[in-house]
């Protein structure tokens, strides 16, 4: 124990550990946050969706030599989150299957692009950490930590300001238009925040797992929890907490991070389905 | 001066037309009954009035002050809202919203009138309850009380007893009747002709000829009405 305790406290006194736990943070806090509107609007899968595209996205950049791989990432998930929010509004286009195709489309193309003009000797390597992002994390750059910070503030003024019509647009959507709010507005917006938000937490734990983290802090929220305002702050900490823990025991004992984290979540969501269905027992 | 008017009002999807030549009238304090078979356009029209769609043709007109988002909405449920966490006071209160603006929370005289609302309603004490752990008929009171947070004037509900038992479709029934009486006007969408007999005092057949009836007893004596009276299995 003693010696856990030493290495922690080495790590602690290095400037990269304080980096990759700020903006780890960070983007757990506001992709929890976030998550409770996607699930509830039946939306999970556009996370999952939108993190293969900026896995695509990622490999065009890779392959065209970018300096500074997200400004080539950040328009085309934007774009992409855009596009998906529409068809999965339109009742004629079948949107799940539309979004279905747009990931394993990008996947492919990403990886045959990288395979075809190889950037580095070790293409695998490469593809497994932009898939399960387990070194990005610990090249972040004063730019990626700013960038982090930023949209933090974005995202949690938005939430805080909008969060009865978020919250109305949430429930009801028709109502929510019928009482003259601008649904389509908030719904692009978001979806916007969202794409960023992916982009910024692939480097957290890579393109594969992205969606974990938006998804597993808002059900395991809702386990719990029974009114709005409880379930975002409950999963606002469930993410934040997953997140420290995941990133502590991979320092500590050297599991790569993304899966780490996903797997504390995955533990998280299981105690409060245990703690809900005792609880939700005793009250029935 | 009517509330809402519609002159020769087209309704449709994708160019095609659903209904034709749609007129009528709603004046301050009436009970007008919508009814016609599924996918004569009901909902389209609804859509229409509360300006969620554009009419094909023609012209919608909302008068007497009556602007398109005060009028309150009681929509048919969605998928999303059967296990949705919120409270039953967080959707009352969503009704202010058309109020609020760029605001980002309520204020207290809106809390006020929420929580008036919910003892109008019967349902002050679930207001810390979770909205999908109700009844069906708790949870229509509940969006009822959204919608009257909304307006002082007008609801339209789209089919507000869908799917509940017949004790709690008449206490809802009676709860409409309630809020019409204290000056509130109220469009109803229904498949239920007896309801719309027994509580309207205008009617609208919807289908590819549309009829307006000023009255219940017009649409009684109209070759429709008969219709629908002998459907009815000889219980009338």
């Amino acid at each position: 124990m003693t010696e856990v305790l030493d290495k922690l406290q080495v790590l602690l006194q290095m400037d990269f550990v304080i980096r990759i736990i700020i903006v780890g943070i960070l983007i757990a806090f506001c992709s929890s946050l976030l998550g409770v509107t996607l699930v509830l609007k039946r939306f999970s899968f556009i996370g999952d969706g939108l993190s293969h595209v900026a896995f695509g996205a990622m490999c065009i950049a890779m392959v065209l030599k970018f300096t500074n791989n997200n400004l080539l990432i950040l328009p085309i998930t934007v774009i992409a989150a855009v596009l998906m929010l529409k068809t999965g509004q339109n009742a004629k286009i079948n949107g799940d299957a539309a979004i279905a195709m747009i990931s394993v489309g990008s996947l492919a193309v990403g990886y045959l692009l990288l395979n075809m003009f190889p950037t580095s000797s070790n293409v695998s390597t490469d593809v497994c950490t932009t898939l399960f992002g387990s070194t990005s994390i610990l090249t972040l750059s004063d730019f990626d930590v700013k960038l982090c910070i930023v949209m933090s503030i974005v995202v949690v003024a938005f939430y805080v300001f909008f969060y009865n019509k978020i919250f109305a647009i949430t429930f009801d959507e028709n109502f929510a238009k019928a009482t003259g709010v601008r649904a389509g507005v908030y719904n692009v917006s978001m979806a916007v925040i969202i794409a960023i938000i992916i982009v910024l937490a692939m480097n957290l734990v890579g393109s594969l797992l992205v969606s974990a983290l938006i998804i597993f802090p808002a059900l395991s929220a809702m386990r719990i929890f029974k009114n709005f305002k409880a379930v975002v702050v409950c999963s606002a900490i469930f993410g934040v907490v997953c997140a420290v823990i995941g990133l502590f025991i991979a320092m500590i004992f050297d599991p790569p991070v993304g899966s780490t984290i996903v797997a504390v979540d995955l533990v998280g969501f299981l105690i409060f389905s245990a703690i809900g269905f005792i609880t939700g027992r005793s009250r029935a | 001066m009517s509330l809402i008017k519609c002159e020769n009002v087209s309704l449709g999807y994708e160019g095609k037309a659903v209904v034709e030549n749609l007129n009528f009238e709603v004046n301050e304090g009436d009970y007008l009954c919508i009814v016609g078979e599924n996918g004569s356009g009901k909902s389209t029209l609804m859509k229409t009035l509360l300006g969620l769609k554009n009419p094909m043709s023609g012209k919608i007109s909302t008068g007497d002050g009556l602007k398109h988002n005060e009028i309150g909405y009681l929509p048919q449920q969605t998928v999303v809202q059967k296990d949705f966490p919120a409270s039953v006071k967080e959707i009352v209160l969503s009704g202010f919203l058309n109020h609020s603006g760029l605001r980002p929370f309520y204020n207290k005289e809106e809390k006020q009138i929420a929580k008036d609302n919910m003892d109008k309603l019967g349902i002050s004490d679930l207001a810390k309850h979770c909205y999908r752990d109700l009844s069906g008929g708790q949870q229509q009171r509940v969006l009822l009380a959204r919608a009257l947070c909304a307006t002082r004037k007008m609801l339209l509900l789209d089919e507000p007893v869908a799917g509940l038992d017949p004790k709690v479709t008449i206490e809802m029934y009676e709860l409409i009747k309630g809020l019409n009486d204290e000056g509130i006007t109220v469009i109803m969408i229904s498949h239920d002709i007896h309801a719309a007999l027994k509580y309207a005092t205008k009617i609208l057949h919807v289908s590819d000829k549309s009829e307006f009836y000023e009255s219940k007893e017009a649409f009684c004596s109209s070759e429709k009405g008969k219709l629908f009276a002998t459907n009815d299995g000889g219980e009338k």
